[in-house]
């Protein structure tokens, strides 16, 4: 069923009764040409352009719980493309691009909205970097405004611009930067591969990575084993587990992020704001509720819970930059399961197993990659090479030293990101 | 989350800072070869459930190695990384 206006108008006029399920519930079948592990947004968006770009069928999608239950439906949902060094910059770059268009091509509405971003700064070396990042942007095509105080005054005049400990001296404005609905995101993918003739498949998990004279057979799972010419694992904060299937170990450590959300408010905050010296960042989602989050809890954990002491320290952060939010009631807080890598970049890659592909360590930072994501695994899965966009994305390049991607500057260690 | 160090006992969790998984303690000899520092640097088993890792207790000043579970958050027990034979974190 194709979604419109004038669908949800007539289906108003007839009592809702004629819509249909958005995905078929299929049973697994024996064998299929590509299984990918994991049904998050990665999952969903690779299966999905398997399908339509490179025109391939019989895939499955093998999700252990349900269709975005994992990080695609936790996360803060900003959509951006500021990165600054190459390899990720026109990785993201693309994303962007897809995003900008993605709600017609899935017929879906992920409530994509480019609202602005601003990423704030407090010194002079931190304005000279914004302002190198801001070029970055220009380079890669992108867009990019330096403001000064007086200019994001104009934009976010509730801020509190006199703090003692970061005064605001100014802020990077990238205008095409955004956010989105995430559940939103995981059914339109979805929804469009299972048009495509995609099986996905919840409440299966993988259990096993069958592996003979060093090429990918099949999967074992809790509904019974699957044979696969070729297996994708896109298996977010559980990565390690998977890929330890394969008899592999993965430069990645499992932390947790917390994000956090108020009662619904008439709308105040037009932006999504960023803080990096206080590890705070917000914005208001379209039910009025704001939505904000802060940095790790910093140590290995699969909880999917926060911590305490993270929890405090978030809302100290958003206290210092916007007094107002003070009297906001929190509702509910949560944890997602973070795939941190040791220089924060991602991997799109073929394994040392022949069929075997891993799509891993997106950090706090793969909601915005999802359609890019799935569009580079596909290609290297379908062609056999690596997306130009997404080629430094190596999983040796820790090994090798090459092509270390550290935008933090901090470097390439996994205490570090 | 309390962690309990073997000199001060049972201390809040915002004494320590984390150091990363107890990898970190077998460090591999200079000219170990690519696999062995790639392997102490970067690849972890990253489990979902008892891990052995790295914490600094600040204010006495030791490194400790915890052995607690990522799942629970149960701290199973620790020891000062100094007692362990060889160490050099
Ligand atoms: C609090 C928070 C805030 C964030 N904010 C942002 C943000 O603002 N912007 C941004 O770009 N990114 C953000 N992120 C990061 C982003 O959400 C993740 O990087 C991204 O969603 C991960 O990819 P995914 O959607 O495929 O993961 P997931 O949705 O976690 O998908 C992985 C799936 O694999 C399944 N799985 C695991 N093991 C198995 C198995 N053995 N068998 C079968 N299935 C299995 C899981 O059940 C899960 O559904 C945030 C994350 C969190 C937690």
């Amino acid at each position: 069923m194709t979604y419109s206006g004038f669908r949800v108008f007539t289906q108003g006029l007839t009592g809702n009764k004629g819509w249909t399920k958005a995905w078929r519930q299929p049973d697994p079948k024996t064998e299929y040409d590509i299984v990918i592990i994991g049904g998050g947004g990665h999952g969903l968006s690779t299966a999905y352009y398997l399908a339509k770009n490179h025109g391939l069928k019989n895939i499955a999608v093998l999700e252990k719980g349900y269709l975005g239950g994992g990080n695609v439906g936790r996360n803060t949902t900003i959509v951006r493309a500021n990165y600054f060094l190459q390899g990720n910059s026109e990785f993201y770059s693309h994303s962007l691009k897809l995003w900008e268009g993605l709600e017609s091509e899935l017929n879906y509405n992920v409530m994509h909205s480019q609202r602005g971003l601003i990423n704030l700064f407090h010194s002079d070396g931190q304005r000279d970097a914004f302002a190198r990042r801001g070029n970055a942007m220009l380079a890669q095509g992108d867009d990019a405004e330096l403001l000064d105080r007086e200019g994001v005054r104009k934009i976010l005049p509730y801020l509190d611009y006199d703090q003692a400990r970061f005064p605001i001296y100014g802020g990077l404005y990238h205008r095409r930067g955004g956010s989105a609905r995430h559940d939103a995101v995981a059914w339109g993918f979805a929804r469009g591969a299972d048009r495509r003739g995609v099986d996905l498949i919840q409440n299966c998990e993988v259990t096993g990575i069958d592996v003979a004279n060093g090429k990918v057979t099949g999967v074992q799972t809790t509904r019974g084993p699957i044979r696969a010419k070729k297996v994708a694992m896109v298996a977010a904060g559980r990565s390690s587990q998977v890929a330890a299937m394969a008899g592999m170990r993965l430069p990645i450590e499992s932390h947790i992020l917390q994000a956090f959300v108020t009662e619904g408010l008439k709308p105040v905050i037009d932006h999504v704001i960023s803080f990096g010296m206080g590890h705070f960042y917000i914005s208001q989602s379209d039910k009025g509720g704001l939505v904000f989050g802060g940095d790790l809890d910093f140590y290995a954990s699969y909880a999917a819970r926060g911590n305490l002491p993270m929890v405090e320290h978030v809302m100290e952060a958003g206290m210092t930059l916007m007094p107002m939010i003070g009297r906001a009631k929190v509702l509910r807080s949560w944890g997602g399961i973070m795939d941190m890598s040791p220089d924060g970049s991602p991997i799109i890659d073929k394994t040392h197993i022949d069929g075997l592909f891993v799509n891993c360590g997106w950090n706090y930072g793969g909601f915005k990659a999802v359609p890019a994501s799935g569009w580079c695994l596909a290609h290297l899965m379908a062609t056999g090479e690596p997306h130009p966009v997404a080629a430094k994305f190596r999983l040796d390049r820790f090994r090798t030293g090459r092509n270390i991607m550290d935008e933090e500057g901090t470097g390439s260690q996994h205490n570090l990101h | 989350m309390r962690i309990p160090c073997p000199c001060c006992g049972d201390r809040d969790r915002r004494e320590y800072t984390y150091y990363g998984a107890a990898d970190f303690l077998d460090r591999p000899a200079e000219d170990a070869g690519l696999e062995a520092w790639d392997n102490y640097l970067h690849l972890r088993d990253n489990p979902a459930g008892v891990t052995r890792d790295l914490w600094y207790h600040d204010p006495c000043q030791s490194w400790v190695e915890v052995e607690r579970n990522t799942v629970t958050h149960e701290v199973l027990s620790t020891r000062f990384v100094s007692a362990k034979a060889g160490a050099s974190a």
